[in-house]
């Protein structure tokens, strides 16, 4: 996984409570069997203007040309700056893949739904919590200040502003870790494989149906 | 030991290690896959020269993408590409795999229980969010993302961290024409599609005691719509019937021994919940989405909300997003609102029980002919067997439905069953988002028994008025 440490880049805003993960990508590219190329396909439903196809010329496409993330302002942009419980809905795990191949690094929200949220930290996308109002307040900053960048910093746990503001924010020192070190997730849990074995004969004395077939 | 919910029972029976944190190891009891969210996972395992811990207990279906009609050859060649791979990753590594040629080929959620592969007290995994339907069962069963998948078949664990219990009590009997469908849409309504972010939530109360197993699966089902990544039931005899004599349940002194373990799944009296909602189950109307997301929901007999109503101003610009993308006009009655599709499926309601409801409302009657497509897509195929041995298939039919194969279909539209741009479904899944059906669809959500009273009227009606 890619290790997240800190970024500084341009803030796209996305002003929309409860996105889900099936706007963020549409059931047709799911076809896919792998984990990349799923960038050209974020948002896909807002940002084009004709349906996409997984196997068509992107580059082909009509673009919708006032969807946000089309916007000249925003191109290039790192951060993206979303609304309440963003990500709900399927567990699809091509939504941060989507997310990351498209470029966003990190996303600030005031809140997210519990599996898009796992879902993130386990390919290096940082989704950073913040108050309402603060967010609020972002979404205000961008709006009113062309190229608005954000340092969005993992190691001291803070979003700076370029008006000097720092807005921290709780990080669960755990996932942090994992994040600031890129650690295989696998690999860590397999230390414990003892625990693991030494569990399974225990429960297989308890509950041996569980242990049939 | 002090009192415990069902979720601390569960949770505290599959701990493997605690770490400092707050998060612990979880020992996976039941992982099931499917074709979209398995191949990535199966490609990590290989690149890290890895195998699965435990291959007896992963069980396989094909489901998301699979056509529900002329299943023989799959003309879509990615879709193809992916089925295929399910098939090769499984025998590669001898797992269990019902492929479309066997009668036990559904949808993921449908098939574990009916095969007893989903029992009380145990950790279930899918990926894919709607596996809480499994927690009608006393099981601990949540939906995870593909690096989940791949953690869990190469560690039979996850890490996680331990959800806040939410207890929604419904007590009372439900009035004529209302369901579980209608049960969980109405909660949703009430605490919203976040209300069980970072909760588990526990379905009690003498309604949730008197549904059968396929309306507490229903309502499981949906708990995800309310930001819950589980939904529960405690284990009563009901679930205890629904099991006996399931093909992979226990048998002869394993069943008794399992029985009365199962008999201690409920929460504790005294347990203490984070959070707890009391509904009055006579105070549901019979109830049906009108906008984007499942809490934009008003009874049967109500209209279309009006935005200017709403003091929040972030949820009054999401309401006007939501009735201009739906094309619906504030103060519009539900019952004036004219349907062109009607889709009666989805791991929500595509079980026999939704059938029986939907074809009593069908029986002698004909779908409106303003209607372009009604499909029933049943959610396995020995559901698929039951309703055409109950002469279900016929009423269906009769009526001017699609007696279709079994599969996810038009919940989601990964198959050909999809909506056009502009369509309005009445639909019996669970997912009233943008584009869910197909680009630019408009999704109303309600119940089997509803979608075929709006079938036959060509708009939504209230089934209890269905002359």
């Amino acid at each position: 996984m890619q290790p997240f440490t800190r970024i500084e880049g341009l803030v796209a805003p996305l002003d929309r409570p409860n996105v889900d993960t099936d706007a963020i990508i549409p059931k047709q590219f799911l076809k896919s069997i792998r984990r990349s190329g799923f960038g050209p396909n974020l948002f896909d439903e807002w940002r084009y203007l004709d349906v996409g196809q997984p196997d068509a010329d992107q580059s082909a496409r009509v673009l919708n040309p006032d969807f946000v993330l089309n916007l000249p302002r925003y191109q290039g942009a790192s951060v993206l700056l979303c609304r309440e419980n963003f990500g709900c809905g399927s567990s699809r795990e091509h939504a941060p893949w989507a997310i990351a191949d498209f470029g966003i690094r990190a996303l600030i929200a005031p809140s997210y739904a519990d599996i898009f949220f796992s879902n993130c930290c386990k390919n290096g996308l940082l989704p950073v919590v913040l108050p309402a109002d603060v967010v609020d307040e972002l979404f205000r900053a961008v709006a009113a200040t062309p190229g608005y960048r954000l340092t969005v910093d993992l190691t001291t746990s803070e979003v700076r502003t370029p008006e000097g503001q720092v807005h921290g924010f709780n990080f669960n020192p755990a996932l942090r870790e994992r994040l600031l070190q890129g650690l295989d997730d696998i690999g860590a849990t397999l230390a414990y494989a003892a625990d693991i074995r030494a569990y399974e004969e225990r429960r297989r004395q308890e509950a041996p149906w569980l242990f049939g077939r | 030991m002090s009192p415990r919910t069902l979720y601390d029972k569960l949770w505290d029976a599959h701990v493997v290690r605690a770490f400092a944190d707050g998060s612990a190891l979880i020992y996976i009891d039941r992982h099931l896959i499917h074709e979209v969210t398995s191949p990535q996972a199966f490609e990590g395992l290989r690149l890290a020269g890895r195998r699965p811990w435990r291959t007896d207990t992963i069980v396989a279906t094909s489901d998301h993408n699979v056509p529900t009609v002329n299943r023989q050859s799959i003309e879509d060649p990615i879709s193809r590409v992916q089925l295929e791979t399910l098939a090769a990753n499984c025998k590669a590594l001898e797992i269990t795999h019902y492929d479309l040629a066997d009668p036990r080929q559904g949808i993921v959620h449908v098939i574990g229980p009916e095969q007893g592969l989903c029992l009380p007290g145990m950790t279930i995994v899918c990926g894919d969010s709607h596996t809480s339907t499994n927690g009608a069962f006393g099981a601990l069963a949540f939906g995870i993302g593909t690096s989940e998948v791949e953690h869990c078949f190469a560690t039979q664990t996850l890490v996680l961290h331990k959800a806040r219990n939410l207890c929604v009590h419904i007590e009372g009997e439900l009035g004529p024409g209302v369901t579980a469908k209608d049960i969980v849409l109405y909660v949703i309504g009430v605490i919203g599609t976040a209300g069980g972010t970072g909760f588990t939530i526990e379905f009690a109360g003498s309604a949730v005691r008197a549904l059968s197993m396929e309306g507490r699966m229903t309502l499981c089902n949906m708990a995800i719509e309310a930001g819950a990544r589980a939904g529960l039931v405690a284990v009563d005899q009901t679930t205890i019937d629904y099991l006996r004599g399931r093909p992979h349940a226990p048998q002869g002194t394993l069943w008794q021994a399992a029985e009365t373990a199962w008999r201690d799944l409920r929460s504790d009296a005294g347990a203490v919940f984070d959070r707890e909602v009391c509904i009055a189950a006579g105070d549901i109307p019979p109830q049906v989405t009108w906008g984007t997301s499942p809490e934009m929901v008003v009874p049967i007999d109500g209209c279309v909300p009006d935005p200017a109503d709403e003091a929040d101003p972030v949820r009054r610009q999401g309401m006007q997003r939501a009735l201009e993308y739906m094309g619906l006009a504030a103060g519009t009655p539900m019952r004036a609102v004219n349907i062109d599709k009607v889709f009666i499926g989805s791991c929500t309601n595509s079980r026999i029980e939704d059938l029986r409801a939907a074809a009593r409302v069908l029986d002698g009657r004909r779908v409106a002919s303003s209607v372009r497509l009604a499909l029933v897509v049943p959610g396995s195929g020995l559901v698929k067997q039951q309703a055409e041995a109950e002469g279900l298939h016929e009423i269906f039919i009769a009526a001017g439905f699609e007696w279709r194969e079994p599969g996810c279909s038009m919940c989601l539209g990964m198959n050909p069953d999809q909506l056009a741009p502009g369509e309005r479904c009445a639909s019996t899944s669970n997912r009233n988002f943008e584009g869910r059906q197909g680009p630019r669809g408009r999704t109303h959500l309600l119940s089997p028994a509803m979608a075929a009273a709006a079938a036959v009227a060509g708009h939504f009606v209230d089934l209890r008025e269905l002359a």
